[in-house]
């Protein structure tokens, strides 16, 4: 893979098509770990450490054991698997060396294995047929995309705290407009490509 | 006579009852409380906010809406029937693993039937099929309600909140699809288009607003309830409450 691409995919997957704001992968940890910053950027590193890991291992368990077997189809269910054990490493992991970081993540940890950005990584991995360092670094990338979105987020819930709303629409729906908000910032993005 | 017009009247009675919905135990009230929880009080996207992926997603137009809506409706029930089975045979340590894996085995199945009977919705739908897996609100079922729960009740509950589901996302991809691309299921009905609102950014800001609406609703307190049974205002203001502490 040349360094070309490797720069357009990180342009891609971070700005461009980022995973939480353009293409609506992992909603449910970027709206419910925003409130602060600190956690948000745990969650980030964990979901990247994650995403990073899961592609590598997924796109060996597909090439090495799908498709021999001809078992494309079961695809889904393996993938799930994989990642769901390889969340309760990091949990484990953390939970010995980092102790603050895992109490501050909670229930979201755990969560991870429901957090569509990985599962979709690993699925888009296979559906562009990138190959093994491609896919790692797609993997890598998209999650350094919604550390992005995420770490933005919570730094202007964190302001918005002190701000007045009407009433109907504390709490969710001011969350909503707000990601709305920078998404519309992030649609500038679209369309950016390395030209050389 | 006497005789005859209560008799009469018992059948009334059963006849209503099967209209209400297919009894699992005849006049059940937790019958009537699953079906309004799944799709009023505990509306998945608009009371629970789960599942926002996919809402967010796919509500683009109204016919990917409620092609997503219904697939998950049926994951939904699926899952939740098989889940409430093994209920007793699955170890409590290892149960959200077993929980993907049947999750994940029906979405296939759901997958492969699209692929094959209606590949248009299949295409335009793309990854977010797959992710049904990962749909918050089933594996949220699952965990609250299936593993508790009997058969009959868990279905009954993932066909109330899988319909609640689809119509959520039913109003959005409709709101969506008039106002950014100003057509109804493909026909062109007005000459204006706000593309910001069919743009990514749009699924935020139309959810939003639809949760202040709802929100705005029912901040207010709860009008004479339409039905008779006192059981079911309880839930309603226990709700309210709930929302209000959120």
């Amino acid at each position: 893979m040349s360094l070309t691409e490797l720069v357009s995919l990180s342009l891609a997957a971070i700005l461009a098509e980022n995973f939480v704001l353009v293409k609506f992968l992992g909603i449910c940890p970027f709206l419910g770990v925003s409130k602060k910053t600190d956690t948000a950027i745990g969650m980030g590193l964990a979901v990247v450490f994650v995403m990073g890991l899961s592609s590598m291992v997924t796109w060996l368990v597909n090439e090495f054991l799908l498709l021999p077997l001809g078992l494309e189809y079961m695809q889904t269910v393996a993938f799930i698997l994989v990642i769901a054990a390889l969340v309760q490493f990091v949990e484990l992991f953390l939970k010995k060396f980092v102790p603050t970081l895992y109490t501050a993540l909670g229930i979201y940890l755990p969560l991870i294995t429901t957090n569509c950005a990985v599962l979709g990584a690993a699925l888009l991995n296979v559906q562009n047929e990138r190959s093994f360092l491609a896919s790692t670094a797609f993997g890598v990338f998209s999650g350094l995309g919604f550390t992005l979105a995420i770490v933005l987020f919570a730094s202007v819930r964190e302001r918005l705290a002190y701000a007045k709303f009407p009433k109907c629409f504390e709490g969710f729906p001011q969350a909503l407009i707000t990601a709305g908000l920078i998404a519309m910032a992030f649609m500038g993005f679209s369309g950016l490509q390395v030209v050389w | 006579m006497a005789n005859e017009v209560k008799q009469a009247e018992a059948e009334v009675k059963a006849e209503e009852t099967l209209v209400q919905a297919k009894p699992v135990r005849k006049s059940d009230p937790r019958i009537k409380e699953i079906v309004l929880n799944g799709l009023i009080f505990q509306n998945p996207i608009l009371v629970l906010f789960l599942g926002m992926c996919s809402t967010l997603a796919v509500s683009t137009s109204l016919t990917n809406a409620l092609g997503m809506g219904l697939s998950t409706t049926i994951v939904l029930i699926c899952s939740n029937v098989v889940i409430s089975l093994l209920r007793k045979a699955i170890p409590k340590e290892v149960r959200i693993a077993c929980y993907v894996v049947i999750i994940a085995g029906f979405v296939t199945i759901v997958e492969l039937c699209l692929k094959a009977f209606l590949p248009a919705l299949s295409e335009s739908l793309g990854i977010f099929i797959p992710l049904i897996v990962v749909n918050c609100i089933i594996l949220g079922r699952a965990e609250a309600f299936a593993s508790k729960e009997t058969p009959g009740y868990a279905a009954l509950d993932g066909l109330s909140m899988g319909l609640g589901f689809t119509a959520a996302l039913s109003i959005m991809g409709f709101i969506r699809e008039l106002l950014g691309a100003g057509a109804i299921l493909g026909h062109e009905i007005l000459p204006v288009k706000a593309i910001l609102i069919a743009a990514p950014c749009g699924g935020f800001l139309v959810l939003g607003t639809l949760v202040a609406v709802v929100q705005h609703f029912r901040a207010k307190p709860p009008k004479a309830p339409k039905t008779e049974a006192k059981d079911d205002t309880a839930p309603v203001e226990a709700d309210v409450k709930g929302g209000d502490a959120q």
